[in-house]
């Protein structure tokens, strides 16, 4: 019993899941709960150095003021609300879809639980999607899970994957920098997280022969089965090309490593010169044996592309060469949660089966949708050629995703004066530019970074004339803290 | 020896199986065994999740849609895969969940088969497997709807069509999401509104007692909110490991996170005879047994109760609460059927009330989380997935973990947390809506009364069945009675008997129900689970395929 009379609690840190507690999650860490106190000393009229707190932590388009999409907002309100399909303001096309989704949901309601995997002909929607990406290489309904955004599939696909004791636990290999959604995951399941960086001086590069390093080292302590690749990368937003792909995907046969393809971002693609490439396809091209044999699992989102419908939390994976027993486990583990969110399954389905030509809402949506990709596509240019005119901020180019992810060279003080601190230097970089500018991002140290090197990563996901202010004042910022520490 | 000691031995004894790989030469055996047995049944076992592969026959028993494809993994031409069952994580794969598994499969697959026009003696398949309120066609409830559009769509605020209170919460939840959209991320823990009005709604039901929305955390169904308290609370090794105590029958999702975690199963019983009622002195004989070998840390309560539909009463909560006191466990109250309550002598009372009526020494100490759903209820939005959950007590720093382990995953689905605002915060006296919103409440929930106590009174009229009363919740769970020469050819089929007569059911009329054994019931008893879901006149069908189909089973097997 404790001084002031209450018992000592059952669930403390002490005797929590320790797994748990090893899990970190930067982009929603420390540096977050900081900015929502800001926040709401703004709200209280407490004075501050800025008007307003931007969150450039994380890649939420709609909160940072994009508009969704009208006609996949069409298609769910009119599945969520039926009455609408006599509304006449709403098109044809919209209304088409919204039938036939509700022809396959139980009762004709989103209301209904859904099959585990998701819906049945949505499954079909998105095969067909994959089979065009890929130039008509097949994909199969029965290979398509729906999941509660792509995190939810990551994390399921991983649950399966995590084994043994000791030497034998299932080593997972991740990029460094990563997204730390698989750090948390690896945590969470206590399996052992091995480390594979990517090539900062060749624009985040991914090279085999550093693959090859850590799966040596790795052996030492653990049974590396998993390769978990990025692309296009978060936090880097490097976009791999093809030979990089064939490479990675000949190492994972030689290997015999299990491939994580996240490819959230396949529609964030910038540069010239850049194109994205599904590992799917390019391990069919490379044909056999690898095509019969490689295990694949890839992931898609509805929260990143052009929509960036986050808060539906709707996505997919594709499993490739899975063993079909283990298939059944997978689909026996999903049904435990029942079903992903009904309204992120209708949404995607809108996005996989766009209007078409011909069709009432075909230009609309193809205007609203390049307006995002194009408007994404200047602000990468314009985020990367600010950055490199900063001294001690270098930026390699943004090919794709949402993000920057400058290197800031940071004065020998200010990495004691943070050590003193007990923060890693780039946290105490960021905390700085939060409480004297409102702008949030996230320390490299949450994703991981080559010893010594210092970054943080920025969405670029603030209107154009928003995001000129917010990098010249992060470039004044850093000017005044370089020079408060030299 | 106690049941845990013997299966702690068989795994030791088995040292080839520690790793991935260890039993890989067992594997085309395996595989053919998947495709070759049936599903076996094996009732209220209670299993070590640390059982890796010698428990091979647990493998079996999720195989009914493990099919052909199984084998030709062993083709010369393809190498090894890299995740098998035997590389695969052994807890996932202890996993159980009968409410969607091979009975459901089987259902699917004849589902398909009528499609085809293949002849059956039944033209369609009755799902009565789940509690899916929509998919058996009750409507949703139009004001919930009708907010949840709007905020989908904020063009339709302009609608004439759509009623002033309607938009109005519309337009508050607009102003809690980011960018004023639904498809930004919320904070990791809701909508700060909805957990405000969510806290509200708690202050209302329990007549006053505090709620603090910074105690509320929105989730992705009640599932979600279950399974995460129970991850933050397992640990230990060996006789340290976290025990969690569940009663029986209760609904496999708790079986099922406990084998995911590896955590130890402890089984408590409902007595059957005294309408499902939770004994103290039961919980107590469970704590005692499993004190041996395990750190029984958790208590779980199902009410009203799933799947046996029974409703606490306030005395029976003191008792449990007092105890967890005592025992100084963590109690986990799953309330999502907290508006299922249809027998006249029966009220719903929530452990946070009757915690804080107890006074201060257990309310300021008895650690509790609570749940709640949208999926039940009158709304019985299942497909929304949207939930909360309570927690009381809760240590400080064990918040600042849990909002962390939540972070992970970014936020509940925006429209489930919605739709969970608009159960906790539904039109009032003298708005637009309120009369159509009160009148369709009251005609589901007066709807599932009616058959609540149909069902009841028709199973207790076939001989061999026997029903207790259904005072809450969405389910009948009758005891039948099952032959000895049914057992025995459910044996032959290598099933569980209650598994065979199920899967007679469903062959023969088209009904598909969980068998007892996928709850856990007390030895040498079968039951089976039934929603009350169906309408009216299609449900007083099903009772009657129900009834004929087992005086001819009693009669085959006699």
């Amino acid at each position: 019993m404790a001084e002031n009379g209450l018992r000592d609690k059952v669930l403390s840190l002490g005797s929590m899941n320790p797994c748990v507690k090893r899990v970190e999650y930067a982009v929603r860490g420390p540096i977050l709960s900081r900015a929502v106190e800001l926040e709401e000393d703004l709200k209280q009229g407490v004075k501050k150095p800025f008007t307003e707190v931007i969150k450039a932590n994380i890649g939420d388009a709609h909160a940072m003021g994009q508009r969704p999409i009208t006609f996949l907002r069409q298609v769910s309100a009119l599945c969520l609300y039926p009455e609408l399909l006599n509304n006449p303001q709403l098109p044809d096309d919209a209304k088409k879809r919204a039938r036939r989704l509700l022809a396959a949901c139980g009762g004709q309601s989103v209301g209904a639980y859904t099959a585990s995997p998701g819906i049945e002909i949505i499954r079909q929607d998105v095969a067909h999607y994959i089979q065009r990406r890929d130039g008509g290489i097949p994909a199969n309904p029965a290979n398509i899970y729906l999941t509660t955004g792509a995190s939810d599939g990551v994390m399921s696909t991983l649950k399966l994957l995590v084994a043994g004791e000791g030497l034998s636990r299932t080593g997972v290999l991740i990029p460094i920098p990563q997204y730390p959604l698989y750090s948390a995951a690896i945590a969470e399941l206590d399996a052992v997280q091995v480390s594979y960086y990517l090539d900062e001086e060749r624009c985040w590069a991914l090279d085999v022969g550093e693959l090859r390093r850590a799966l040596r080292e790795a052996r030492q302590h653990c049974q590396p089965r998993v390769l978990c690749i990025i692309n296009p990368g978060n936090p880097t937003g490097q976009v791999q090309s093809r030979k990089c792909i064939e490479d990675v995907i000949k190492f994972a046969w030689e290997e015999q490593l299990f491939l994580m393809a996240d490819e959230v971002y396949q529609d964030n693609v910038y540069a010239e010169g850049s194109e994205f490439h599904s590992f799917k396809k390019v391990l069919f091209e490379l044909g056999p044996p690898y095509s019969a044999t490689v295990e694949l699992v890839s992931y898609h989102s509805i929260s990143k592309g052009f929509m960036g419908e986050c808060g539906f939390r709707g996505g997919y994976m594709e499993v490739v060469n899975m063993d079909p027993a283990v298939q059944q486990q997978l689909s026996k583990l999903v049904s435990v949660r029942l079903c992903p969110p009904v309204p992120g399954q209708v949404l995607l389905d809108a996005i996989m089966n766009p209007p078409s030509p011909g069709e009432p809402s075909y230009q609309s949506f193809v205007q609203e949708k390049q307006a995002v990709l194009s408007d994404l596509a200047h602000r990468a240019r314009l985020t990367q050629e600010i950055f490199s005119q900063v001294p001690g901020i270098r930026c390699n180019p943004v090919q794709g995703a949402m993000y920057a992810f400058p290197r800031i060279q940071l004065p020998a003080r200010a990495v004691q004066e943070a050590q003193a601190r007990g923060l890693a230097p780039d946290m105490f970089y960021c905390r700085q530019l939060l409480e004297e500018t409102g702008i949030c991002v996230v320390p490299g140290s949450g994703f991981g970074q080559q010893e010594g090197t210092y970054h943080f990563r920025m969405t670029i996901l603030p209107p154009t004339e928003k995001l000129r202010i917010l990098l010249e004042k992060l470039s004044q910022f850093h000017a005044k803290f370089t020079q408060a520490y030299s | 020896m106690h049941r845990f000691a013997v299966l702690a031995k068989q795994t030791v004894a088995s040292p080839s199986c520690k790793g991935p790989g260890g039993c890989r030469n067992e594997r085309r055996d395996m595989a053919l065994q998947c495709v070759a047995s049936l599903v076996e049944g094996k009732p209220q076992q209670q299993r070590s999740p640390r059982l890796t592969c010698s428990g091979r026959k647990e493998l079996v028993r999720w195989n009914s849609a493990a099919k052909a494809p199984a084998v030709k993994i062993n083709e010369k031409t393809s190498r090894e895969k890299i995740l098998t069952l035997e590389s695969m994580n052994p807890q996932v794969k202890a996993v159980e969940y009968a409410v969607r598994g091979p009975i459901v499969l089987k259902a699917g697959e004849i589902e398909k088969e009528l499609r085809k026009g293949i002849k059956k003696p039944f033209t369609e398949v009755i799902k009565a497997n789940i509690g899916d309120a929509h998919a058996m066609g009750q409507q949703p409830i139009t004001f919930l709807r009708q907010v949840v559009a709007l905020c989908t769509y904020p063009d339709l605020l302009d609608s004439p069509s759509f009623p002033e209170d309607s938009k109005k919460r519309a337009r508050r939840i607009l102003q809690g999401c980011g960018g004023n959209s639904l498809g930004s991320y919320s904070a990791s823990q809701g909508v700060n509104c909805i957990r405000e009005d969510v806290a509200a709604y708690i202050e209302r039901r329990d007549e006053g007692i505090p709620a603090d929305p910074d105690n509320i955390y929105l989730t992705t169904g009640a599932s979600d909110g279950i399974a995460t308290i129970l991850k933050i609370l397992v640990s230990g090794e060996g006789q340290s490991r976290t025990g969690v105590m569940i009663p029986i029958p209760q609904y496999p999702l708790y079986s099922a996170a406990i084998s995911e975690l590896d955590a130890i199963q402890m089984n408590y019983y409902l007595d059957e005879e005294n309408c499902w009622a939770l004994d103290v002195n039961e919980l107590r004989r469970s704590l005692n047994e499993a004190k041996a070998y395990c750190n029984p840390k958790v208590l779980c309560i199902i009410n009203p109760g799933n799947p046996t539909g029974q409703v606490q009463s306030r005395k029976c909560i003191e008792d449990v609460i007092h105890f967890a006191w005592e025992e100084q466990l963590f109690l986990l109250a799953d309330e999502v059927y907290q508006d299922n309550v249809y027998a006249e002598e029966c009220q719903f009372h929530s452990f946070k009330k009757v915690l804080y009526e107890m006074g201060p020494e257990y309310y300021s100490n008895v650690e509790l989380a609570s749940f709640h759903s949208t999926s039940k209820g009158y709304m019985g939005e299942c497909g929304y997935r949207g939930g909360y959950m309570e927690v009381i007590n809760l240590h400080p720093e064990i918040k600042g973990q849990l909002v962390k382990l939540l972070s992970v995953r970014l936020c509940p689905p925006v429209s489930g947390q919605v739709a969970m605002d608009i159960v906790v915060n539904p039109p009032v006296p003298g708005e637009e809506s309120y009369a159509q919103f009160i009148k369709e409440k009251e005609s589901v929930l007066n709807n599932l009364a009616q058959k609540a106590k149909l069902t009841e009174d028709m199973f207790n009229k076939v001989p061999g069945i026997h029903c207790n009363p259904l005072q809450g919740a969405m389910y009948a769970f009758p005891r039948i009675f099952i032959p000895s020469k049914a057992i025995e050819a459910a044996k032959a089929h290598k099933m569980a008997p209650d598994l065979f007569y199920c899967m007679k059911l469903l062959e023969e009329t088209g009904i598909c129900v969980v068998p007892g054994s996928g709850f856990g019931q007390r030895e040498g008893s079968y039951h089976f689970r039934m929603t009350i879901l169906p309408p009216v006149e299609k449900l007083k069908i099903v009772l009657e395929k129900v009834k004929d189909f087992h005086i001819q089973f009693l009669q085959e097997y006699a």
